[in-house]
């Protein structure tokens, strides 16, 4: 098979990709190219058709359709190849990347390769849920694209399981198509979701929020029929007696993203157990060089506009990397209080905006840089919430002694 | 009227469709009854996926005679109709003395069924052979070995229609009655019209033997309990590896088996249920196979399994004598002529179908003559798996058949042709899971995540149906309560 030569290789046509792509292409780097699977690019944003992207990156309230023409039609107009029906199977540490299309397999060799796979749904497996395996459980992104994309109704009677944003959408959704939903279970005793889309989907339909309560068992031989529901102790643990049947033929699972790591894993970047994506340094480089990180595939963000944000400073340093000019990043990150602390390498020469989520919910926080014992940056949180992702900006660094990202009470 | 059929088969499980396949090496009309929607609907689909030995197995038994058959066997078997599978020798480790005496039984048991490359070995071997697994010693079977359940069901089911077998899905047998040397069997709606029955029915079997005037049988529906693993853990087992097994309870004890398709299963547990399809799993009992699990793969995290589920074993040992009873494939014409009866087919009646089958229509050959079916070709193909394919390979199957380069299930790499195939012919997937077990799409570690929407409109469209007849599984398994929106736009 032939080889094609490339400057960057883009693994994914979502949020994450285009923007870098549009990105990368203003910045001159023009070839390029991005792999994406689908027959259209723009990622899961397809079949989100609520509105509320855009609110930061663009000032005003889009569909997710409308939030991806924003970059798609920019890069169409620019003519950045944008190669729909491309999977991508294959990355080697080399940065060979192989991809099957219908019209035969595509191998680049490529200078570098930005990784923007995205994120995929937690399946019921991996939760500890006895019982039967009927029809009637979906992953709520799943759902959403059965309803908005192939125009299925996926049922009538609807317990949602886990307080995340896409099952609080999908909680207003199956309302508004007719569906009467039960409630939202959320094994944390504090919901996982955005608190305006709690307000905007659950509290304006009525829709009961129930904490420190998590579905144990599904019933029923071919469509479900129940779940069992039980109350959870401090651990996550069902409390015996707290059980009950709740009536239901439908199961929304909204119990977490992994991030789509597959390819990662081919090409040996080493992974964050904590972020479920690559460790990468504060110019998303991933511990293979030249292979980068953006987007949900790095840690899973709470909105679209913040991928794209990402990827478009990512695009920056791909650029600066292209040029021979990217700087070593000797400086370890490590969090305390927080969780999902990214990068987690710095260069010491430059700033470097940090992102981390709360352990738990904390009012009166204050989250704070400290290298060497000094604080070299701080910024009080009235209300830190693991629903929402902090960012802080360490400065430009004296020592190369570890940095430290601490979330604590004012 | 229905026409006249020389044979029906009850159940086309693994066993049903082989009889029914070993029929068709005889001139002889055969419809093959399925109580569910598709194929996989019972204990053929869930299980451990082991080709066994056989020393396990009483002396003198048909379990035992039939199981080193099937096993000796079984390469042709596969050969002829491409199922995948693989001899990777099987550890039974133990470590105390008791553990000691009771694998050189087994060792004894197995000589006696003439079961080939058995022998003891030490901790070494242990570790050579697999470094995860810990035991002072073990009983190392260099004959067994994983397959495909599915394949090796879909293979024997399709082979047998291809040979001119009909299938009929949806048709479970509530009556029976024999009238002018014919069985009359109510079925799906209708009657179907055999001169013989073939009894195949599985966890039904005792239901259906006494329908057809054959009493006395009672089926003990005993449930096994499985984890699913990620694929990333195979390379942590290359062989299943059980612990020493305790008779009492009549299952193998908990144990873990790489599969052919290169997850591993943590399973199955051993309890007697109440109800033949009680698929159910447990909370004590996932808590305790996890626990077994991370004896032998320290650090398996809950987030490592991929699926839960149960399987039922037919078994016709209760569960105050335990252990195992012999398989009964038997003729009764005092009480049912007409009749080949097959009871109690358990465990390993996925490694001695093909030998069961053959003793069975055996049984049908005493009574008349049967007269060679000189056009009965004996070899069936799956469509080429991509993700088997290397570079070169995947290039010449797109460069044929561009459907090959179309991803559709993205953890098992399963592209729009294998899909399309395992929608096609005779026996074409009628379910979402019956797709799924034909060509693996939805059985990766996103568990269809990705792909169940595009195959569920693949599926509909073959089926030509509405979005509310599409089923999941088995009957009453509704998907969709229907359209969101009519084809006007009106919701």
């Amino acid at each position: 098979m032939k080889e094609m030569d490339k400057d960057v290789v883009i693994l994914g046509g979502g949020p994450a990709g285009l923007a870098a792509a549009l990105r990368l292409w203003d910045l001159g780097v023009r070839d390029l190219v991005v792999l994406e699977r689908e027959p259209e690019a723009g990622g899961v944003l397809r079949q989100c058709i609520h509105d509320g992207f855009g609110l930061t990156r663009f000032g005003e309230a889009l569909t997710g359709p409308e939030y991806a023409a924003r970059f798609l039609e920019p890069a169409l107009a620019r003519g950045i190849p944008i190669r729909t029906g491309a999977a991508a199977t294959g990355l080697t540490a080399g940065r060979r990347v192989t991809a099957v299309t219908r019209a035969g397999l595509l191998a680049y060799r490529a200078r570098a390769v930005i990784l923007a796979m995205g994120c995929r749904e937690r399946p019921l497996g991996a939760l500890p849920v006895a019982g039967t395996r009927p029809a009637g459980v979906f992953t709520a992104g799943v759902a959403q694209a059965y309803l908005n994309l192939h125009n299925a109704m996926v049922g009538r009677e609807a317990v949602i399981l886990g307080s995340g944003d896409i099952g609080l959408m999908m909680a207003r959704r199956l309302t508004l198509e007719g569906a009467h939903v039960r409630g939202v279970y959320e094994i944390l005793p504090y919901p996982s979701g955005l608190p305006r889309n709690l307000l905007q989907c659950l509290d304006d339909y009525g829709i009961p929020l129930h904490l420190s309560r998590t579905v144990t068992a599904l019933h029923g031989a071919a469509r479900l029929e129940a779940v069992t529901v039980a109350a959870v102790d401090d651990r996550r643990r069902p409390i015996p007696g707290t059980e009950e049947r709740v009536p239901c033929d439908t199961l929304i699972l909204s119990v977490g993203l992994i991030p789509e790591n597959e390819l990662t894993r081919q090409a040996g970047a080493l992974l964050d157990p904590s972020t479920g994506g690559p460790q990468t340094d504060q110019f998303g480089q991933t511990t293979v060089p030249g292979i980068f990180a953006a987007g949900n595939v790095l840690h899973v963000h709470d909105v679209a506009d913040d991928v794209s944000r990402e990827a478009e400073n990512l695009a920056g340093a791909v650029r600066r990397y292209l040029d021979g000019h990217l700087p070593p990043c000797p400086v370890a990150v490590r969090g305390r209080g927080c969780r999902q602390v990214t990068p987690g390498r710095l260069a010491g020469t430059e700033s470097a905006v940090l992102c981390f989520r709360p352990e738990r919910p904390l009012r009166g926080a204050v989250a704070e840089v400290i290298q060497d014992g000094r604080v070299l940056a701080s910024r009080r949180i009235p209300w830190a919430n693991p629903a929402q992702m902090e960012r802080l900006t360490a400065p430009p660094l004296d020592s190369r002694a570890p940095v430290e990202v601490v979330l604590r009470h004012d | 009227m229905e026409p006249c059929y020389d044979v029906a088969v009850i159940g086309a499980g693994v066993i049903g469709s082989a009889v029914a396949r070993e029929l068709c090496r005889y001139r002889l009309r055969v419809v093959v009854l399925e109580r569910n929607p598709d194929l996989f609907g019972g204990t053929s689909a869930r299980n451990s996926g082991v080709l066994h030995a056989g020393f396990n197995n009483r002396p003198g038994t048909k379990m035992a005679r039939l199981c080193v058959e099937g096993n000796r066997t079984f390469p042709r078997a596969a050969a002829e109709l491409d199922v995948p599978f693989r001899r990777t020798g099987k550890l039974i480790v133990g470590f105390d003395r008791e553990d000691r005496a009771r694998l050189e039984a087994l060792l004894e048991t197995g000589r006696r069924n003439g079961v080939p490359e058995l022998r003891l070995v030490g901790r070494a071997e242990i570790r050579r052979m697999a470094p995860a697994i810990r035991g002072e010693f073990a009983l190392y079977s260099g004959s067994t070995g994983v397959l495909s359940p599915f394949q090796w069901n879909l293979g024997l089911a399709e082979n047998a229609a291809n040979n001119g077998a009909e299938f009929r899905f949806s048709h479970p047998v509530t009556a029976a009655r024999r009238e002018a040397g014919c069985w009359w069997l109510t079925a799906g709606g209708g009657t179907v019209w055999a001169r013989w029955v073939f009894n195949c029915a599985g966890l039904h079997a005792d239901r259906v033997s006494a329908m057809l005037g054959i009493p006395g049988y009672r089926i003990y529906p005993c449930r096994g309990e499985y984890f699913l693993l990620d694929r990333r853990l195979a390379d942590c087992l290359p062989l299943p590896a059980y612990p020493v097994p305790n008779y009492r309870t009549g299952g193998l004890g908990i144990h873990l088996t790489p599969t052919i398709d290169g997850n591993v299963l943590i399973g199955p547990s051993t309890e007697y249920v109440g109800a033949p399809e009680d698929w159910a799993t447990t909370a004590p009992t996932q808590a305790l196979l996890l626990e077994e699990g991370r004896r032998i793969l320290p650090g398996l995290s809950r987030a490592d399994c991929i699926r839960t589920f149960a399987g039922v074993r037919p078994k016709l040992a209760g569960p105050d004598k335990g252990g195992y009873d012999d398989f009964v494939i038997e003729r009764r014409d005092d009480l049912a002529p007409g009749v080949v009866n097959l009871v109690g087919i358990e465990s390993p009646g996925l490694t001695s179908a093909l030998p069961i089958a053959r003793e069975a229509v055996g049984l049908l050959a005493e009574a008349e003559d049967l007269a060679e079916n000189p056009d009965f070709d004996p070899i069936r193909r799956r469509p080429p798996v991509f993700r088997e394919a290397d570079e070169a390979a995947r290039a010449a199957l797109i460069a044929r058949d561009p459907d090959y380069g179309e991803l559709i299930c993205r953890c098992e790499e399963v592209t729009r042709a294998e899909v399309r195939e395992a929608l096609s012919g005779p026996l074409g997937a009628r379910t979402l899971t019956g797709l799924k077990y034909r060509c693996r799409a939805m059985m990766g570690r996103c568990q269809g995540g990705y792909c169940q929407m595009r195959l569920a409109a693949m599926l509909r469209e073959r089926l030509g149906c509405r979005p509310e007849d599409l089923l999941y599984g088995p009957e009453g398994s509704w998907l969709f309560t229907g359209k969101v929106r009519d084809d006007e736009g009106n919701g």
